[in-house]
């Protein structure tokens, strides 16, 4: 359960969130709103990469603010540039980093990886380097970072963005099979097929929530 | 990512050396080569070091791509200090940096950044009850090697995207563009690595 209790937030003059109430149960959640709407900011605030200047946000009963490391190891987090989240030189290794502190030994460790990355399409990728992945397999791969840590929640932020129509439809059908929660941020309103709920942002207030028919026609009168 | 100055995969004698003994040898060949004076015994670990890469048979092409890259910054190098210190003076110091540089290179090619990095952790291991975290600067390392291939990714793109627009002989067409780039990868970089765990601990 994440849980937005009259959250707020303002880079110095600029009001980028206010009063936003939400608990969030649904297993499949969108945000939607154009850009500068609030809406990587909301979904940053879900494992504490951006804090509320006011109110308060919960995931699992557990403050971001205060529990930090505990809410990073429930929620899993995906950008929208792959290049930006890839820190090893190849697949494996990148993927071998999120487990560092999982007790397992070097080896374990890289044999886990190879099973990770072969389980979302990456297989025989493990010892190639990383930055000459398709964007893509990227982004797969950052997906594949991610989920080696076995989140409860996946955010993702506007993933597909930099991905071609092929690997957006491949991306959303594994983001539909996952066992997490996930919070998705997007402005892409093909992803949202067999969402259960869509949050409407629109200058930094929840203008809409719903189901993602009502939601999605209100978007679209918002931004006609 | 530039293909220049990249790991190329092999088994010859010098990509087999340890990671960990190979980045000493580096070193120490560094600290040597600015300690010397002399431009024979300069040119002579200069031709060792070209030697080093015949043994660890890099190909042709790599090799031209680093000699053009040494030669336009031996050029640059040797014009400057011949005005400033004479042709002497001048031919020390371009000996040095071209040795220093083609070395460093032959170590990148020939070694893999995930071995560098667990050599360090292992070689820092001992220092652990100081208080020194072995893994954190074993990431660092890992993580500035990425950035060389990060930032010469986002020149090229900005230098494309200058010409696009016929500006290729413009310095703040290229200059600011790639610092804001540079300064937003940093940001997301770090962000990502928080929402990975790293800095929790």
């Amino acid at each position: 359960m994440i849980e937005f209790e009259g959250v707020g937030h303002r880079y110095g003059e600029r009001v980028v969130l206010s009063d936003v109430e939400l608990r969030l149960a649904e297993r499949r959640v969108a945000f939607v709103g154009a850009n500068g709407s609030g809406k990587s900011t909301l979904a940053r605030m879900i494992n504490g990469l951006v804090l509320p200047t006011s109110g308060r946000v919960l995931v699992d009963g557990l403050d971001p603010a205060r529990q930090g490391r505990e809410v990073r190891r429930r929620v899993g987090f995906v950008f929208t540039n792959p290049d930006s989240q890839i820190v090893m030189p190849t697949a494996g290794e990148d993927v071998a980093f999120s487990l560092r502190r999982s007790g397992l030994s070097r080896r374990e460790r890289a044999e886990r990886a190879a099973e990770i990355l072969a389980e979302y399409g990456l297989a025989g990728y493990a010892d190639h380097p990383a930055h000459q992945l398709s964007g893509g397999q990227k982004q797969l791969l950052a997906l594949c970072a991610m989920l080696a840590l076995d989140p409860a929640v996946l955010v993702c932020d506007e993933p597909t963005t930099l991905l071609d129509l092929r690997n957006k439809r491949r991306f959303a059908e594994l983001l539909t099979g996952l066992k997490q929660q996930v919070v998705m941020v997007t402005h892409d309103l093909d992803l949202l097929d067999g969402f259960d709920r869509v949050v409407v942002l629109d200058g930094g207030r929840v203008v809409a929530d719903d189901e993602p028919g009502p939601a999605l026609r209100h978007y679209r009168a918002l931004v006609t | 990512m530039t293909a220049d100055g990249w790991y190329e995969p092999g088994s010859s004698p010098v990509h087999r050396v340890p990671a960990g003994w190979k980045f000493a040898a580096l070193l120490a060949l560094a600290a040597a080569v600015f300690a010397l004076r002399s431009p024979v015994w300069l040119g002579g670990i200069c031709a060792a070091v070209v030697l080093a890469y015949g043994v660890a048979r890099v190909s042709l092409r790599r090799c031209a791509g680093v000699a053009r890259s040494l030669g336009v910054l031996a050029a640059f190098v040797f014009a400057v200090q011949w005005w400033l210190l004479g042709a002497d003076q001048a031919l020390v110091v371009c000996l040095r940096v071209v040795t220093a540089l083609a070395a460093a290179n032959l170590f990148t090619i020939t070694t893999r950044i995930d071995d560098v990095v667990a050599a360090v952790e292992h070689g820092l291991g001992p220092l652990r009850r100081f208080g020194v975290r072995p893994d954190r600067i074993g990431l660092l390392v890992g993580l500035t090697l990425q950035a060389v291939a990060a930032l010469s990714a986002i020149a090229a793109e900005v230098r494309e995207a200058a010409r696009a627009r016929g500006a290729q002989r413009s310095v703040t067409a290229f200059a600011v563009p790639f610092l804001v780039r540079t300064l937003r990868h940093a940001d997301e970089l770090g962000e990502a690595l928080a929402a990975r765990g790293e800095g929790d601990r």
